[in-house]
């Protein structure tokens, strides 16, 4: 094995350095001014972003007297429309966390990084901030020249413009944010008076702050270098999944358009290196080297390369959502058939069918009960077995209720302190004693069954019911 | 120390040994040196602002002998404001209760939650030795969570036997019963407990022999209902319910404590059944509780089963 193959190291030596090229890593040493261009995604594109309105407008909305989501953390609470959940229905949090979990890796095998392309803040995020810096700097190479430029009272005033409309961007990010969780209008009223607390102020600096570093500099460098789910989804990517990619077959070799050249004489494939693809990409990496770590799949190429293709009488499509499979000529197998999709399905299924469990049943009450232990019972001059309990009831309904106590057993019992219904506040756990009295000759075992209900009334006549399996012990025969 | 340099360009320190071993500067990063200076600066501040140095030995004992910072902030200042954070929740209940009989109390439930939660605590810390920790009683310790009640079950008499304590007193008969009657009359407790009616002879030997100046004319240990519903007692045991004031109760037990007595100051194997006074009054035990407190508890005791 001493002879080396000096035939291809040659050609070996030529591919790596070829392959070098394409390993210039972005590090951010260079700003990315990419252009726009309109079309299908670029309308697609705004139109998913327009979903994060519901983010700065979702706390003015207001249901039954209140805001209809408050994330209300010092009272321990969350109101979601007409739902209160409270600590102990956070199970659901978990099923919901599963939900988009698993929603996120459903995407990603079926079409990609949809969520890093349309729909991710920092995406949508720089995605406003450089089109501000457009619309007041310019195209991009106007952007580059005024970058270049020496510092003169109009680029200062040009800069001065961008950063404080990035800055006020970011403030008003940090203040939405902050509203989900201390309600709208008191944050109108608190914030600019100094009246809401540091932790208000620091979460609304630190929001500002991060928005105006991360969208206004940052930019795709989170993407490649910060976030851990650009990383994720590149190993869930498989061969039938769909995204941006470059008919290689079709466009090389790659050519410039020559006039006077029919389709018949060109010797050259459809792409005509114009570099549009590149141009308009805002991680700027080049597409037709395949799909790699800094596509965000956001498909602004494609809308480049189908305006060039209309414009030079060739047909669309030359980058196009396309799986591996497919650009290969194998045959692609219908979404229906493919194994993840349906282990996808079951799991968000059954995550959804939780949380929907969870929020249909939570009930406006909730029964505690607490057996006394210390005496386990005790035995009352008339002979008869007595047991303590505490109950707990807690409201979780939006008025004061009056909670009315019962208990029920196989074996006759008496109940005793429950006479008078118990006054409950709103939100809040209220305690309560009972006692619970058996005849010692009905007693039929140490440990018998027993079921505490309340039962209360809401202003509008509904009527409520919560339960809890208890015991009544008594002594040993 | 080489004056001319023979490996220039690679940002060495200009030392060398054997000719080619030289030391490099590779200065840590720029941020990694902020981050140690923003630490060394906050090291300096915390001392001018905190205590931190132990030793300060230009200063007396009495002046602690430590560097106190210019904040003047100490442990046991931030401990306190934390007390007196919690005393001023509290005082606005304490405030009420104060002003309030127990009765009272009772009729609001916000109030009850609060001394009943409160009280636990002074039931754990002075109660619950001899009662247990839920009033279940112990061998010899009555139970509070039942209705039994020697000396009424009242909040007034369970306030009072709390803040007056209790000494009951039977007198030993080895000496004064033949062990026949000592029999009959053991047997005859027995027959009651049970829920039995207690013979005639029974009855008759209870009678002669004095038990009802203490036990009552029916057994009960009351001696007179009052027209206000109290009741007079003078601590007896009510022999006629199921049960024993001493463990484990039975005839034996009965007969012990026939023969021995309870409380007799001669008498070694006398029952013991003594309630030490809580309270401010004389011969207490040195004032343990205050008033209000004695009221909680009274509270306390009322709702573990069976205040009357």
């Amino acid at each position: 094995m001493n002879e080396t193959p000096s035939r291809s190291s040659g050609a070996a030596i030529d591919d790596l350095y070829a392959e070098a090229h394409h390993w210039e890593v972005n590090t951010g040493d260079e700003t990315i001014h990419a252009k726009r261009i309109p079309g299908k995604w670029r309308r697609i594109k705004w139109f998913a972003a327009s979903v994060w309105l519901i983010f700065f407008l979702g706390p003015y909305l207001r249901w039954n007297g209140h805001q209809a989501v408050l994330f209300d953390i010092p009272d321990r609470q969350y109101h979601l429309f007409g739902v209160t959940v409270l600590p102990q229905d956070f199970w659901m949090l978990s099923l919901l966390l599963l939900f988009f979990a698993i929603l996120l890796a459903v995407v990603t095998a079926l079409a990609g990084r949809v969520y890093c392309g349309y729909f991710c803040f920092q995406t949508v995020w720089t995605d406003v901030f450089t089109w501000i810096e457009e619309m007041l700097e310019g195209s991009p190479p106007q952007r580059r020249k005024l970058d270049k430029a020496a510092l003169d009272a109009r680029k200062l005033r040009i800069k001065l413009t961008k950063h404080a409309l990035w800055l006020l961007i970011g403030f008003l990010t940090g203040f939405s944010f902050v509203a989900w969780f201390y309600g709208a209008w008191p944050l109108w009223r608190d914030f600019f008076v100094g009246e809401a607390n540091l932790v208000v102020y620091a979460s609304v600096a630190l929001f500002t702050g991060g928005t105006y570093v991360l969208a206004g500099w940052l930019r795709e460098q989170v993407c490649f270098w910060l976030c851990p789910y650009a990383r994720i989804q590149g190993v869930m990517l498989d061969q039938s999944t769909i995204v941006p990619t470059y008919d290689v077959a079709r466009g090389e070799p790659r050519g410039r358009v020559k006039k006077d050249e029919t389709s018949e004489q060109r010797s050259t494939g459809d792409c005509v290196d114009c570099n549009q693809c590149v141009a308009v990409c805002p991680t700027g990496i080049d597409i037709r080297n395949g799909q790699q770590e800094g596509c965000i799949t956001c498909a602004l190429c494609l809308d480049a390369c189908d305006t060039v293709m209309d414009k030079v009488g060739r047909p669309r499509g030359l980058i196009r959502y396309a799986s591996l499979d497919e650009m290969e000529g194998k045959p692609v197998k219908p979404m229906l058939l493919r194994a993840r999709v349906w282990v996808y399905t079951a799991i968000l299924a059954l995550a959804l069918t939780g949380i929907l469990y969870g929020l249909s049943s939570l009930a406006a009450i909730e029964l505690k009960v607490l057996h006394e232990r210390a005496p386990l019972f005790v035995q009352l001059s008339d002979g008869s077995i007595q047991n303590k309990y505490t109950l707990k009831v807690l409201n979780k309904s939006e008025q004061d209720l009056r909670v009315e106590i019962s208990a029920d057993s196989a074996i006759p019992i008496s109940l005793v302190g429950a006479d008078e219904p118990l006054p409950t506040t709103r939100g809040e756990v209220t305690p309560m004693i009972v006692f619970v009295k058996v005849e010692r000759s009905d007693l039929d075992g140490e440990r018998v069954p027993l079921t505490f209900k309340a039962t209360a009334e809401f202003d509008d006549g509904t009527e409520i019911t919560a339960e809890r399996e208890s015991a009544f012990f008594g002594p040993a025969r | 120390m080489a004056d001319h340099n023979p490996f220039p360009g690679e940002n060495n320190t200009g030392h060398f040994w054997d000719d080619n071993i030289r030391e490099l500067n590779n200065p840590p990063p720029q941020w990694w040196m902020i981050a140690l200076w923003v630490s060394v600066a906050w090291f300096v501040l915390y001392g001018i602002l905190y205590p931190m140095f132990p030793v300060m030995p230009w200063q007396s004992q009495e002046e602690g002998g430590f560097s106190k910072g210019l904040l003047g902030w100490t442990s046991i200042q931030e401990y306190e404001q934390g007390v007196a954070q919690v005393e001023a929740v509290r005082a606005e209940y304490e405030d009420q209760i104060a002003d309030m009989s127990a009765e009272q109390v009772l009729e609001d439930p916000g109030l009850t939650q609060y001394t009943l939660a409160s009280a636990k605590v002074l039931f754990g810390d002075y109660c619950s030795a001899c009662h247990g920790s839920g009033g279940q009683g112990n061998p010899g310790y009555p139970v509070l969570a039942d209705d039994n009640w020697l000396y009424g079950g009242s909040l007034a008499k369970i306030s009072e036997s709390i803040t007056n304590g209790r000494k009951g007193a039977m007198t030993a008969h080895k000496d004064i019963l033949t062990e026949a009657e000592v029999d009959q009359l053991a047997r005859f407790t027995v027959e009651l407990a049970e829920g039995g009616e207690g013979r005639e002879a029974g009855w008759k030997l209870f009678n002669e022999k004095g038990c009802t100046a203490c036990h009552g004319q029916e057994a009960n240990g009351i001696l007179a209902e009052l027209p206000d519903g109290s009741i007079v007692t003078v601590g007896a045991a009510n022999l006629t319910d199921s049960l024993w004031r001493f463990e484990p109760g039975g005839y034996e037990s009965a007969k012990h404590t026939i023969l021995y007595g309870v409380n007799q100051p001669n008498v070694e194997q006398t029952r013991d059944a003594v309630m030490p006074a809580f309270g401010d009054a004389a011969g207490s035990l040195e004032g343990k509780l205050e008033p209000d407190q004695i009221k909680k508890l009274a509270i306390y005791v009322h709702s573990l089963g069976g205040g009357q």
